[in-house]
């Protein structure tokens, strides 16, 4: 881009500085604000994002190489690869396959009813409500709890002894569930918190997206004679579709780096996802290495592991994109 | 574009009536419809409710079946115990290490983000799509991967505990950059800017004078944004406040979470207290912040 090449009056109307150096000087001086100003604006968000983004994602790639201590941090020595050797096939391994596959069930368990859900709600908010103000409101209340807030709860709520939950299956004459020993109930309730937590979220972000379609559209299918359904799945889905995909990319995103649910439901035994790791995410396996095991290289190696794990997810959602885009 | 498969089932043929022509907006919404909201919201508020219940009894009654539906009496005890007792130093010192936090991030994010969107909205320099690609290309480097390092950075910097720890990597996020530059290059008139420099202004008195009141709805929704991801952060805080005297909330809650207390009253005796600031906070400005989510999310 050339740069900005328009002359501007340099003698304002107000005070015209009448004697040539000193306007030359004003002239220079705005010059120079002109030149400067949009980097100076700029460079805050630059210099926090290098200091506190770049930096240290590199440095996470320098770490992995060696072996570093929590307690003296100083102190690395070099091994090369043997961080992620030992986490891909070494002794440690079963732990980073375990948390991967946790990961992946928790994200599939927790994104996909999520989403789903979210978009039919979305739909329903689009039609003409008594009390709409009162069902948005409701819906996105959940947004505004902290995560540790809300596992705490959910805790109580799936606790073995006196949890609501078990009352609830009780009333229907279910047995009672082990929410936090059993492999999979406990996944489950990890992944209720998640849903709990983002369905409203997501919705509010479909009803805003329906919103904008642009009505002669429904008019024209009314007018071909497509029902509601068809409305539905012929004009609001393919309309909707940037904003799916949008939230599909970051609800993967945040199911890839789970960490505050499943570490909060375990209680004591939280940091290592459950007595038996049976809700371990990667996330929580980082922390444990790193700052339970003090082995912050191994840490470092699993932090980058995911990260490549992350650049995958956003690649397959493109990918994904692209080909939908073309099919239409 | 589009196309819709033209079927002439006979119900829609019957259903097609003038009235209901329109968009999915137009339709009033039935008892099934409404039905379903009822029970989703429900669903939404009960764990809510749930920590209110739960908080105002005692650590026995909270666990017992069939479960208190009623809130009881205890709620003052639980909250002055949390109050005097979470952490190391109490709730209320949370609450106001959260509040300051919080309140800092907002304030510099907001401060930085008109800055940084005004330059890229309005502002023509070499370069400038190059920085605002990167911009938004900063938004895929997960926060997670850069913790371990970001730690070790905060001990060298003298901050380990420290509440700077937490406000320093988020003085400004690209998200913020991105909502504003999004925001001002619709809401700003170019002619408003020219007619400023005209006057003779330099770039910070158009910042001030010009951009600053017209871009102030959305600073208000970033701000507010901005506060309750801070207020709500979780993962960074835990490990740069691990073991504090001096912690956040959520630092706090965690605490009462895994630590030394199974008292399940007194655990959400903490949660309510930890929420209610930002609960209320969203039934006042609720419409306000579903309005930036939904731009922000758009747009993105």
């Amino acid at each position: 881009m050339a740069t900005p090449t328009r002359t501007h009056r340099t003698d304002p109307p107000g005070s015209p500085p009448t004697d040539p150096p000193a306007r030359a000087r004003t002239s220079r001086l705005h010059r120079w604000d002109r030149a400067a100003s949009p980097y100076l604006f700029v460079a805050p968000f630059f210099l926090v994002f290098a200091a506190f983004g770049l930096f240290p994602l590199l440095y996470t790639g320098w770490l992995s190489l060696h072996r570093v201590s929590l307690y003296n941090v100083d102190q690395a020595d070099w091994v090369g690869l043997q961080n992620y050797w030992d986490l891909l096939f070494g002794p440690p391994s079963h732990f980073f396959w375990n948390a991967l596959r946790n990961t992946i069930t928790l994200g599939v368990l927790s994104t996909v009813p999520q989403l789903l859900a979210a978009l039919g709600l979305a739909h329903l908010l689009n039609y003409q409500l008594p009390a709409r103000g009162f069902f948005r409101t409701a819906l996105l209340a959940p947004y505004a709890t902290s995560v540790a807030a809300a596992t705490l709860v959910f805790a109580l709520i799936f606790s073995p002894e006196g949890g609501m939950a078990n009352w609830l299956l009780g009333l229907v004459g279910a047995g009672p569930v082990q929410w936090e020993a059993g492999p999979w109930s406990s996944q489950f309730a990890v992944s209720v918190i998640v849903i709990w937590r983002w369905t409203g979220y997501n919705a509010l972000i479909y009803l805003a997206a329906m919103q904008a379609i642009p009505r002669e559209l429904y008019e024209a299918a009314a007018i071909d004679g497509a029902s509601r359904w068809q409305q539905f799945r012929h004009v609001t889905i393919p309309e909707l579709r940037p904003t799916i995909l949008f939230t599909v990319v970051v609800s993967s995103i945040g199911a890839t780096q789970l960490f505050g649910e499943p570490y909060l439901f375990g209680g004591q035994s939280g940091h290592q996802g459950g007595a038996d790791h049976q809700y371990e995410t990667l996330g929580i396996l980082m922390y444990d290495t790193g700052f339970h095991h003090s082995m912050l290289g191994r840490a470092s190696a699993i932090a980058w592991t995911m990260f490549g794990l992350l650049l995958l997810v956003g690649l397959a959602n493109t990918l994904i994109a692209r080909r939908l885009r073309s099919a239409n | 574009m589009t196309t819709i498969p033209v079927q002439h089932s006979p119900t829609a043929a019957r259903r097609r009536r003038p009235r209901s022509l329109g968009a999915g907006g137009q339709h009033r919404a039935g008892p099934l419809a409404l039905t379903v909201l009822a029970l989703v919201s429900l669903a939404s508020l009960f764990p809510l409710y749930w920590t209110l219940v739960a908080a105002s009894t005692d650590g026995h009654r909270v666990i017992s079946t069939p479960p208190p539906l009623l809130p009881g009496g205890n709620l003052f005890d639980n909250i002055g115990y949390v109050w005097n007792n979470a952490g190391a130093r109490g709730m209320g010192v949370a609450l106001l290490n959260s509040t300051l936090v919080a309140g800092t991030v907002a304030l510099s994010t907001v401060a930085f983000s008109v800055l940084a969107g005004f330059a890229f909205a309005k502002l023509r320099f070499p370069g400038r799509g190059a920085l605002l690609a990167l911009v938004v290309a900063t938004m895929a480097v997960p926060a997670q991967v850069s913790i371990v390092p970001l730690f070790i950075l905060m001990k060298h910097l003298g901050l380990g505990n420290q509440l700077g720890a937490l406000v320093l990597p988020t003085l400004v996020t690209a998200f913020g950059v991105f909502f504003m530059r999004q925001y001002l290059s619709q809401a700003l008139p170019t002619e408003l800017l020219e007619a400023a420099r005209v006057d003779g202004a330099n770039s910070l008195r158009v910042v001030w004078h010009v951009v600053v009141p017209i871009a102030r709805p959305a600073m208000a929704v970033l701000g507010m944004l901005a506060f309750v991801q801070s207020w709500n952060d979780f993962l960074w805080p835990i490990i740069a406040m691990n073991g504090a005297t001096n912690p956040t909330v959520q630092v706090a809650l965690a605490g009462l979470g895994t630590g030394w207390s199974t008292d399940w009253s007194v655990i959400t005796a903490g949660a309510l207290v930890g929420t209610l600031p930002l609960l209320l906070v969203f039934t006042v400005f609720g419409r306000q912040i579903v309005g930036g989510i939904t731009q922000g999310a758009l747009k993105g």
